[in-house]
């Protein structure tokens, strides 16, 4: 599967010029969050935090917020302008959701079809302390279960004769 | 549960794990599904490639069965399938809406100069604004459209001749013979 995407371009420019360091001069060719800027400080981190928590579809283990895809840096100013004009976070998640899934979300929504996702781990956690304490308990009762009543009856005839049996090594026996 | 058999459990389990994790390794993680498959088609309207007066819009995709093609010039997988799209648009007669997104006017049309326009029209989204209502992350993408206007199937990739015939080309043929 090779999807081709103007990013790539971008992002390899990017990195040689990061490479190259600031001494090769010229303009920078990444992106940079500078131009979404809110009169409100409280609205600028609202911001920031939102687009930590969305997914660039490009690159897909970068947040949206980190991505110098290109269309990380289109879906970063749609969010921008929807959040200027008043929408709120739920209203600018619900709209990238519906185009472009869940998968958008670093934290998916708890759903019928993420039940197992996210109550698997404790399910199966909890098979296992079932399995460790009937195995515990099983053992526990074989223990019990160790002699039979013939061994029984030996082990007490052997333990009366106690008394008689010298615990030190043959050779320290006066 | 005969007690003998008991021993197999663990290694059935494992057996299950190792299965699952085997077919994940065989799914593409850059194709995510688009929750837009089912649902009508976004409404929009774009200036097409050739004619900045001309405009194409959702209401050109009801009553036909049709294709809609996302592209840009420098896209190396859109050149490839380019050729497949020419033999679908002689072969096949569904029409193909191309949306040519975020490109240079001039070499999109210089592409189409040079390897044929398979498109009945093309739709001229600058700035890449439909394409976000439409999920595009990458091109080329391929939506199925049926004659209602509604989101059938979502190709993410090049179509080849693979695609097409196994694929595509299936619920195509499908799509045209329902009503």
């Amino acid at each position: 599967m090779r999807l081709t995407t103007l990013p790539a371009a971008v992002l390899a420019g990017a990195v040689l010029l990061g490479l190259a360091g600031p001494q090769a001069g010229g303009p920078a060719l990444g992106f940079t969050l500078e131009e979404f800027t809110f009169d409100d400080p409280a609205k600028q981190t609202e911001f920031r935090d939102l687009i930590d928590q969305l997914r660039c579809l490009v690159c897909q283990n970068e947040s949206l917020s980190a991505s110098q895809a290109d269309l990380a840096q289109d879906l970063r100013r749609e969010v921008y302008e929807m959040m200027r004009a008043g929408k709120s976070k739920k209203e600018v998640v619900d709209f990238l959701v519906a185009r472009y899934g869940d998968f958008v979300l670093y934290s998916p929504p708890i759903k019928p079809s993420t039940y197992v996702l996210w109550f698997g781990p404790l399910a199966l956690g909890l098979l296992g302390a079932v399995v460790v304490l009937r195995t515990i308990r099983n053992k526990a009762k074989d223990r019990d279960t160790d002699l039979s009543e013939a061994e029984r009856l030996r082990l007490a005839g052997l333990l009366a004769q106690g008394g008689e049996t010298d615990p030190r090594p043959k050779g320290e026996r006066s | 549960m005969a007690k003998s058999l008991r021993f197999l459990l663990p290694l059935g389990l494992f057996v299950a794990l190792v299965a699952l994790l085997f077919f994940g390794l065989g799914t593409d993680p850059r194709k995510v599904p688009s929750p837009l498959v089912g649902k009508p088609v976004p409404a929009f309207t774009l200036p097409t490639l050739q004619d900045p007066s001309r405009t194409v819009s959702d209401a050109d995709l009801r009553g036909k069965v049709s294709l809609v093609n996302v592209w840009f010039s420098t896209c190396v997988s859109c050149r490839a399938e380019h050729r497949q799209l020419m033999a679908i648009a002689k072969e096949s007669g569904v029409q193909i809406v191309g949306l040519n997104w975020k490109d240079d006017k001039a070499d999109a049309l210089q592409m189409l100069r040079q390897f044929g326009n398979p498109y009945h029209v093309v739709a001229f989204d600058q700035d890449g604004r439909v394409g976000i209502d439409w999920g595009v992350y990458g091109a080329p993408e391929t939506f199925v459209i049926d004659r209602k206007g509604t989101i059938r199937y979502k190709q993410i990739g090049p179509i080849d001749q693979t695609v097409w015939q196994q694929t595509l080309r299936p619920i195509v043929d499908q799509l045209k013979a329902e009503s």
